[in-house]
């Protein structure tokens, strides 16, 4: 299961998962003041995800997000500090301010951006793929989608044109259950237990992972990130997880069974599967990993602290960046 | 409240017209523990209830805007009067061809052979730091296409009954809720009623300015003007209802009594409502105009997401004072 994993690289990938349970457990309680403007979107539950595919990656390879998008940045890179900010809307943030959470991007650390369109992603994630190949500097795009997004047609058409032009995209499903508040049952009939049986159809391999389970994730990316990297094409990978979340901070979720988060948290949590599993197999001891959250909950609390403080962005920049030269 | 009064024009028209059928994301959502479908009715609620008294007709689309408001436009050229709701209209750019190239055109190419009542719901505006990607209100766009009638109702009673009449008409409408408006509270007859399409609502009249003003942007104005009345200043206040088709005469009759005019647009600022409306408005009664008219638009920018920055993007009641004393100048 980690035989290729270093305890370094185990205790990076655990900082970078708690990072981002972290972070959106703040938000979360944050938002709940009122203090954080506009539609958020959060990520827990699903880190596994998100730190199993990108540990497989280096700046120069793209990923491109969703409007759940905070995980995806943490795990590629970007700052939590400017993030933060962004997400409060401050001039420090990622984005200046003028994004937001739905909007966080940097094209420095490889990625495109979190994204308000459902379904947006795959394209674009083509297009890196594309500008890898033309390029030939051996890097490959990962684009991470929904099971919502899986049934856009943008999806599809992404995945032909993956196929036919042999482009190095991996394509990640996280299928967590709920399309915003509609599980897959009532939208479709092929894929509604995997939608993986969907990729199949256009000749590149797909498998679906229990996307909670870290090492799994981690185990299928890897193949599938190198195989994309050596030349071989398009792959598919579903990881079948939960948002522990509404779709948006203010959601009722009332489409939901009770007690299904709790469940989660208790028996299913990605988290608390590494501990497990790690601890057992003595390479990692809990006092270390303990260290590694309280690490991070000063640094998430740090950034908390540092966005509120941060001033409001300069109104001159309404008027900027929206040309290169106009 | 302003959506009540849209689920209230869609029950009445599915009850009194078996071929009105609803289909859009999470119309219906996922059944929580011991509880039936229904329990979003869409993003905001729009349509809860309506699953419930009509499972056969409330369909809950798969997220394949293309697909869903394509097969709106399809049923609708096939006999049906579909209501197709998309979540927000920034969404319109995943399905465009299908409003644009097909719903638009089908009359027009083919003869006068076909209707296609389609009416197209959807929510507009900014104000809610929802960023350049939720935060849009395109309807010039859609006022662009010869084919497609656009409605930007500004209250409840407008928008029930405007609403109702979008559905019953024979071509493709497309309405636009704005989510600022949707919890504003207005006293609505609870039966039948329409407002016919192309009627502008006249809602106070002055003698020195023309202030022209769409959804939210209406209720902008009414403030200016009342500041404006403080100095002496009396405005006509026209909301067009509707910006395809449009009463121009409303308009040019108006300014020929004002010789000002003033229109106020959330929409872009470049080939939009407020220079489309200028246009016309001084080619047909130019030498009426005792001063250049006014547009008060957001800035040529996509809409930002920090508050201060979306505040000063959306047009204010101070911009609009602004703009008419300077007409006075």
């Amino acid at each position: 299961m980690s035989g290729h994993m270093s305890k370094e690289d185990l205790l990076k990938a655990y900082r970078k998962m708690r990072q981002i349970r972290e972070f959106e457990e703040r938000i979360h309680t944050e938002f709940a003041t009122g203090e954080i403007p506009g539609f958020v979107h959060l990520y827990a539950g699903e880190e596994a995800v998100a730190v199993g595919f990108c540990e497989h990656l280096n700046d120069k390879d793209r990923i491109s997000s969703t409007h759940r998008g905070h995980g995806h940045c943490i795990a590629k890179g970007v700052d939590i500090m400017g993030m933060m900010a962004e997400i409060y809307g401050r001039k420090t943030g990622t984005c200046g301010g003028k994004g937001g959470s739905m909007h966080i991007a940097d094209l420095d650390v490889g990625m495109l951006g979190a994204n308000g369109i459902v379904g947006a992603g795959p394209p674009l994630a083509c297009g890196a793929g594309l500008a890898s190949k033309l390029r030939k500097d051996g890097s490959v795009s990962v684009v991470f989608f929904g099971d919502g997004a899986a049934n856009q047609g943008t999806n599809f058409e992404s995945m032909n044109l993956a196929v036919t032009w042999d482009l190095p995209v991996v394509f990640v499903l996280e299928n967590n259950g709920y399309a915003e508040s509609t599980s897959p049952k009532y939208t479709a009939r092929v894929g509604t237990e995997n939608i993986a049986d969907r990729a199949r159809g256009f000749g590149m391999p797909a498998i679906t992972v229990d996307g909670n389970d870290f090492f799994a994730v981690y185990e299928a990316a890897g193949e599938a990130i190198e195989r994309a990297r050596k030349g071989g094409g398009p792959a598919f990978v579903e990881c079948k997880t939960l948002r522990y979340y509404g779709h948006f901070e203010g959601d009722a979720q009332t489409y939901r069974p009770k007690g299904e988060v709790k469940e989660a948290r208790a028996n299913n949590d990605p988290l608390k599967r590494f501990a497990a599993v790690v601890v057992a197999a003595d390479l990692i001891d809990s006092a270390e990993l303990e260290k590694i959250d309280k690490e991070v909950l000063a640094q998430i609390d740090g950034a908390v602290t540092a966005a509120k403080a941060a001033p409001e962005p300069d109104p001159e920049s309404l008027f900027t960046d929206v040309y290169v030269s106009y | 409240m302003f959506k009540e009064a849209i689920n209230e024009a869609i029950r009445l028209e599915m009850e009194r017209d078996e071929t009105v059928i609803l289909m859009g994301l999470d119309v219906a959502g996922s059944a929580g523990t011991g509880q039936e479908r229904d329990s979003w009715g869409g993003v905001l609620g729009v349509t809860k209830g309506l699953y419930h008294q009509f499972p056969d007709r409330v369909f809950d689309a798969p997220i394949s805007e293309s697909s869903y408001i394509g097969a709106a436009v399809g049923a609708s050229a096939c006999g049906m009067r579909a209501i197709g709701e998309l979540m927000f209209a920034d969404f319109l750019g995943v399905c465009f061809d299908q409003l644009y190239n097909q719903a638009a055109k089908f009359r027009y190419m083919f003869g006068g052979k076909a209707i296609t009542p389609v009416t197209i719901r959807t929510i507009i505006g900014a104000g809610f730091c929802a960023a350049a990607q939720h935060s849009q209100s395109p309807y010039s766009i859609f006022t662009h296409v010869p084919g497609l009638k656009c409605i930007v109702p500004s209250n409840a009673y407008d928008a029930k009954g405007l609403l109702t009449t979008a559905i019953q008409d024979d071509d493709p409408c497309i309405f636009f809720e704005h989510k600022a408006l949707y919890t504003v509270k207005m006293e609505v007859p609870e039966e039948h009623y329409r407002i016919p399409l192309g009627k502008a609502n006249i809602l106070q009249e002055g003698k020195d300015a023309t202030i022209v003003a769409l959804g939210l942007m209406v209720g902008v104005a009414t403030k200016a003007a009342k500041q404006l009345e403080r100095d002496g200043i009396s405005c006509t206040i026209i909301d067009p209802r509707t910006t395809s088709p449009l009463d121009h005469d409303a308009i040019f009759s108006s300014v020929k009594k004002t010789g000002r005019l003033i229109v106020v647009d959330e929409d872009s600022s470049r080939c939009g409502f407020a220079a489309d409306i200028i246009a016309m408005t001084a080619q047909e009664v130019f030498s009426s105009l005792k001063s250049a008219p006014q547009m008060v638009t957001p800035p040529f920018v996509p809409v930002p997401f920090a508050k201060n920055l979306e505040t000063a993007y959306i047009p204010s009641a101070a911009r609009v004072e602004a703009a008419v004393r300077q007409t006075m100048e």
